[in-house]
């Protein structure tokens, strides 16, 4: 049985549009190629539309604007097939991946040869797809020479290579030798396919690795559906096709999560999505919620995914078509309800079409429409928000509510890699912004306003406590960013070494809390003694509080500080960033370049600089709090 | 031929394995007249006819194939062989 993507939607017009989007100019088109990857596919079809896009772009290209990912995957048996379903995995997520495919066998010497193809290649990621055969069929196998030699593999790919190592688990295709106790024969294969994937598990994040875990979805599918010894034996392929697109989604969630490609925030209908049953007819007494009935035990269960995945960081809202008390009223009063008011980040019940209510959301919330996964048990209200806002994810929920989860779960949209504190506090960092939102609008005027907020500015370089949400930061803000520079942990961790480099890390505290880090800047003293702002970016959520002025004071004694008589800042144009195409201008930088693609340099001459007016205090950070995670 | 039906959905899938609407399938047809038909996309190919007319083939049957036309005798072999499945596929 293949993995059919069941999350996704059937395209009834998917031959036409396809036919179509060949038509079209490479920004078009590869929108149209995306749209159709969002649609429910097997590994025939997608790997016709992979030789489409293909042979489309070797006749028109791709697309300027969208990132590209140089992924290498290395491993010990056949590969090749896999390729279309990582492709097309990453197309849903908006990358484009350019792909090496080592040769068979070969990953060791491809490595530490310099002259090797795999360097010349020059990857971002390696992924390292080691089959279980290789690790652990042959009689002398041992877990921890398997181990030691993957690790090996990791520090090569990242100190030479410089590149984020994704490791696959292996997959467990041994029979038992005992059976259920398999592990106290500690020589089967079986055990030690077991005894690789703990140490895997054990070793990744120190190791600054990300692993693909097969071998937990072979566990959900079944094996039979990831492994055939037939196909094994004829061509050496340890996944099967009926795999390669879970396989290919699986790696595109990984990468799309190093991007910052990973979704947001959980918006969710009520009635039948919630809790069984109409609100506005049924009433309180008449919903269907809770134990006592099968399926308000299923409607439970919803919301308690819902609100386990909002105390990891994700941001639950809802939209409903309802009045907006008898909305509320479940929430407030109804007993067996696990999700409470203060959960909810925007809630929004009303009358009014639920695509014009979700843009309202991604705008409350200061994200953007692609940040966002719209859950309805409604195919039409699905189907309108599909068309009308082909950004949103819409994931096909099946007919019966006990399969939400499930399907909420597979379709992966929240995939992350670290979990931070501020990721813990998120739902209160939200919150809190709802209630300075209030204070704005209960005062008059903005400098009293800022004033009663109490802020705290506190500022240090970049240091290696916070080196992974820095990470996080840099590659998932879009609006509020300047040059919208990716970088991976290991460039952050060079240029924190290197002097000709000022890095800033801003955290805003205030009467509701504390806001976590919200600035990040990144300078370089160029030839001319000026330092040249590489990187500005800054949360949206701290907009309009005078944030960037006391920035760029903060940066002005730092430049000054290494010996620069001039700031230069960059303003490269994406499609997210329009917010601060005025940015250097507002601050009373000098247009020195504006070129034809919208990028624009300005300076601001250090000379004569004085600080500008704020409302808030500004202190230098020695201790950053201390992580919760196990590494540093 | 008797067994057209089957040539019709093999060409089918192999246009859509192949991305090329052209291919045109008889029994002579053989890898070497289909420009992409490779030892690779020949596994792809295979499994894609088994998901698609919900057949299994067995390693030793694949082993002795030379053209279209042998494949589509072992597939009206077991098509027959299970006439329920025959019906839907």
């Amino acid at each position: 049985m293949p993995t059919d993507l069941s999350w996704l939607p059937e395209r009834a017009d998917w031959a036409e549009t396809l036919a179509h989007a060949q038509q079209l100019a490479p920004e078009a088109a590869f929108e149209a190629f995306q749209a159709l990857s969002n649609s429910r596919m097997d590994f025939v079809r997608a790997g016709k539309l992979d030789k489409t896009i293909q042979r489309y772009q070797a006749r028109a290209g791709s697309p300027a604007s969208w990132p590209v990912i140089r992924l290498a995957l290395l491993g010990s048996s056949t590969l090749g097939h896999l390729l279309p379903g990582i492709r097309i995995g990453a197309l849903r997520r908006g990358l484009l991946v350019e792909s090496y495919e080592g040769p068979y066998g070969l990953y060791r010497q491809e490595l530490t040869d310099p002259r090797s193809g795999l360097q010349g290649f020059r990857p971002d990621v390696i992924c390292l797809a080691l089959d279980a055969q290789h690790l652990a069929g042959s009689e002398h196998a041992s877990a921890e020479s398997a181990l030691a030699s993957i690790r090996e593999c990791w520090r090569e790919a990242r100190d030479t290579l410089h590149a984020v190592v994704i490791q696959q688990t292996v997959l467990p295709i041994h029979p038992a030798l005992m059976g259920n106790n398999e592990e106290r024969l500690q020589e089967s294969p079986a055990s030690v396919v077991q005894q690789i994937n703990q140490g895997l598990r054990r070793h990744a994040e120190p190791d600054g690795v990300y692993l693909l875990s097969v071998d937990t979805w072979a566990a959900i599918d079944g094996l039979s559906t990831w492994y055939d010894p037939a196909l094994w034996n004829r061509s050496k392929q340890e996944i099967h096709p009926h795999a390669s697109n879970t396989y290919g989604d699986q790696l595109g969630r990984l990468l799309g999560a190093l991007r910052g490609r990973s979704s947001k925030c959980l918006v969710l209908d009520l009635d039948n999505t919630l809790w069984g049953g109409v609100i506005g007819d049924d009433g309180l007494e008449g919903i269907i919620l809770g134990q006592g009935s099968a399926v308000g035990e299923a409607h439970i269960a919803l919301q308690r995914y819902a609100r386990q995945l909002s105390q990891r960081g994700v941001i639950l809202a809802v939209c409903s078509k309802n009045d907006e008390a008898n909305a509320l009223s479940p929430f407030e009063q109804h007993a067996e309800m696990i999700l409470k008011r203060k959960d909810i980040a925007c809630f929004v019940a009303n009358w009014q079409d639920k695509a014009s209510n979700l843009r309202e959301i991604a705008q409350r919330l200061n994200i953007g429409l692609d940040s966002l996964v719209f859950v309805d048990d409604n195919p039409m209200e699905r189907g309108l928000v599909r068309r009308e806002l082909p950004m949103v994810s819409v994931p096909e929920l099946p007919e019966d509510p006990s399969g939400y989860v499930d399907c909420l779960a597979r379709a992966g949209y929240f995939e992350a890699l670290h979990i931070t504190d501020e990721d813990r506090e998120r739902a209160e960092l939200y919150r809190a912004n709802a209630e300075r939102e209030s204070l704005r609008s209960s005062t008059t005027d903005m400098g009293s306003f800022l004033d009663a907020l109490k802020m705290e500015l506190t500022w240090s370089s970049f240091d290696m406590v916070g080196l992974k949400r820095i990470v996080q930061l840099i590659n998932k803000t879009n609006q509020f960013n300047l040059t919208t520079r990716r970088y991976t942990e290991p460039e952050v961790a060079a240029m924190m070494d290197d002097e000709d480099v000022v890095t800033l890390q801003l955290r805003l505290t205030d009467i509701y809390g504390d806001n976590g880090v919200i600035a990040l800047l990144i300078g370089r003293r160029n030839r001319d003694r000026a330092l040249e702002i590489d990187t500005w970016l800054m949360s949206c959520r701290v907009l309009g509080r005078n944030v960037e002025e006391a920035t760029l004071n903060i940066l002005a004694a730092q430049a000054e500080a290494l010996g620069c008589n001039a700031l230069v800042g960059v303003f490269k144009p994406t499609k997210k960033n329009q917010m601060v195409q005025q940015h250097y201008e507002r601050l009373g930088f000098d247009l020195i370049e504006a070129s034809e693609d919208g990028s624009s340099r300005w300076v601001l001459p250090l000379r004569g600089f004085t600080p500008l007016a704020i409302r808030m205090q500004v202190t230098e950070g020695v201790q950053w709090r201390t992580p919760t995670s196990i590494d540093s | 031929m008797e067994n057209a039906h089957i040539y019709r959905q093999l060409e089918e899938i192999f246009r859509e394995v192949f991305d090329d609407d052209t291919i045109a399938l008889t029994p002579q047809t053989t890898a070497a007249d289909i420009e992409d038909w490779d030892s690779m996309a020949h596994i792809g190919l295979i499994v894609a006819i088994e998901q698609r007319m919900k057949i299994k083939f067995k390693t030793s049957e694949l082993e002795s194939l030379h053209n279209v036309g042998q494949l589509a005798g072992i597939i009206e072999y077991k098509l027959e062989a299970q006439p329920s499945r025959a019906a839907t596929a």
